[in-house]
């Protein structure tokens, strides 16, 4: 055993670290586990709509939310939990590779994980020119020429960072109309090197050792085929809820934690708080995912010292 | 801050693992005796951050029979484009000078010794 904690938060993105900014506040001993400090929202571009931040990257808000954290004592491990169970004298056990960490409440902040779209050779050519990190893989297509898949914010964020780097971006929506910010929408739309594709879908991704086309179910330019030489796929996320169906917390039936209004779960000691919960309206914003850790920390302060 | 020393703040041990440059590439990992397994990184990405800790584990873990370093992409692109990396985190294990696997995305600690064993 490596530690007991009154609180482990499991997950360093936006939530992640709130609760635990706000678990420092009300002296809870806690531990932050985070694969990826910053979750999602260290790949995001831009993010103009965090209050403060008129335009700040994702991975500048994650520094500040980081620093913000460690001011306040946070105990920030950067590992991937294995297993969580409940133990004999009512404690969880947080399992990770490098040991076991105990603790009277949890709050699962683990986010959401890319969606696929499950199309031939999505699978064969990743990491061949498919990819669903712009941020990450941007920098191989400089001077390309790629294809960006979906409608929502991260997909015009996607579009835009890629139109820095890339000869031609077209951009690949099923719709007519895209649910993306208006105000984004209108970004794209001063883009040169962007030519958005509405009402069409990628059938297929083919290719040779590397992607070369994509295959469309209606005709551009008089042609189903369109070259390029990467696909990014942003058609949206899932919430990362594994872990917590196996201890037996309760989700709706798109896999969202169910929570309550004070953030708790049908688990007594157990919180969500963030894109893996069905709470706030399921806007998944960094700022819902903020105030939702903000909630979860406050609910485990109750639950553990004023009952 | 710069992002290259942004992660600074969640590193408290000092490194296990090697550095690999466009410069060093040829005498640390083709010219290698033992197996070499590159991770092909950037400060900006974030999957790569998860793959850190679990790379310097495997080099404290396999030091012995194994050589583990990272590769940044930013500073190295040479490295990448001539293995054909388009994403990262990029995992390569070489041995005698050829390649031997690339997996690409986040790969688990359990996986890459299993990985590392066929191959040895």
């Amino acid at each position: 055993m490596m530690g007991n904690y009154d609180l482990i938060i499991i997950g360093a993105g936006p939530a992640g670290l709130s609760a635990s900014i706000y678990a420092s506040r009300y002296k809870l001993n806690h531990l932050v586990l985070g694969v990826s400090p910053g979750g999602q929202m260290g790949e995001i571009y831009e993010i103009e709509n965090y209050p403060g931040f008129p335009s700040i990257s994702g991975r500048e808000l994650i520094e500040k939310f980081l620093e913000h954290s460690k001011k306040f004592g946070a105990e920030i491990r950067n590992e991937s939990v294995v297993k969580i169970k409940k133990n004999e004298t009512g404690l969880f056990e947080v399992e990770t590779s490098f040991g076991i960490y105990q603790a009277q409440a949890l709050i699962m902040a683990m986010g959401a994980v890319y969606r696929k779209m499950n199309i031939p050779g999505e699978k064969e050519y990743t990491g061949k020119g498919v990819s669903y990190c712009a941020t990450c893989d941007a920098i191989f297509f400089k001077g390309k020429t790629v294809s960006v898949v979906g409608g929502g914010n991260s997909t015009v964020v996607v579009a835009l960072e890629l139109a820095d780097f890339a000869k031609k971006v077209y951009l690949i929506h099923r719709g007519e109309k895209m649910s993306a910010e208006p105000a984004w929408l209108e970004k794209l739309n001063n883009l040169k090197n962007l030519e958005i594709l509405k009402d069409n879908e990628v059938l297929e991704i083919k290719g040779k050792e590397k992607v070369e086309k994509i295959i469309l179910t209606k005709p551009f330019n008089d042609k189903v085929s369109l070259s390029v030489d990467g696909v990014f796929i942003e058609v949206g996320t899932d919430p990362g809820v594994e872990l917590a169906k196996k201890i037996g917390v309760e989700t709706d039936e798109q896999n969202y934690i169910k929570v309550n209004a004070d953030m708790s779960t049908n688990i007594a000691g157990i919180f969500g708080a963030g894109d893996i919960t069905n709470g706030s309206n399921k806007f998944r914003q960094v700022l819902s995912a903020c105030a939702e850790g903000a909630l979860a920390a406050v609910g485990t302060y109750k639950m553990l010292k004023l009952k | 801050m710069t992002h290259q020393n942004f992660w600074h703040v969640l590193k408290s041990k000092k490194a296990m693992e090697n550095v690999f440059t466009d410069q060093n590439f040829d005498q640390e990992v083709l010219g290698s005796e033992k197996p070499v397994v590159v991770d092909f990184w950037a400060p900006w990405c974030g999957p790569c951050q998860m793959m850190g800790p679990i790379v310097s584990q495997l080099a404290k873990d396999l030091g012995n029979d194994v050589k583990v370093g990272k590769l940044n992409v930013d500073e190295n692109p040479q490295m990448a484009q001539k293995f054909s990396v388009m994403s990262i985190p990029t995992i390569i294990i070489f041995k005698a000078g050829a390649v031997k696997e690339q997996l690409v995305g986040v790969q688990d600690l359990d996986s890459l010794k299993n990985v590392l064993n066929k191959i040895k």
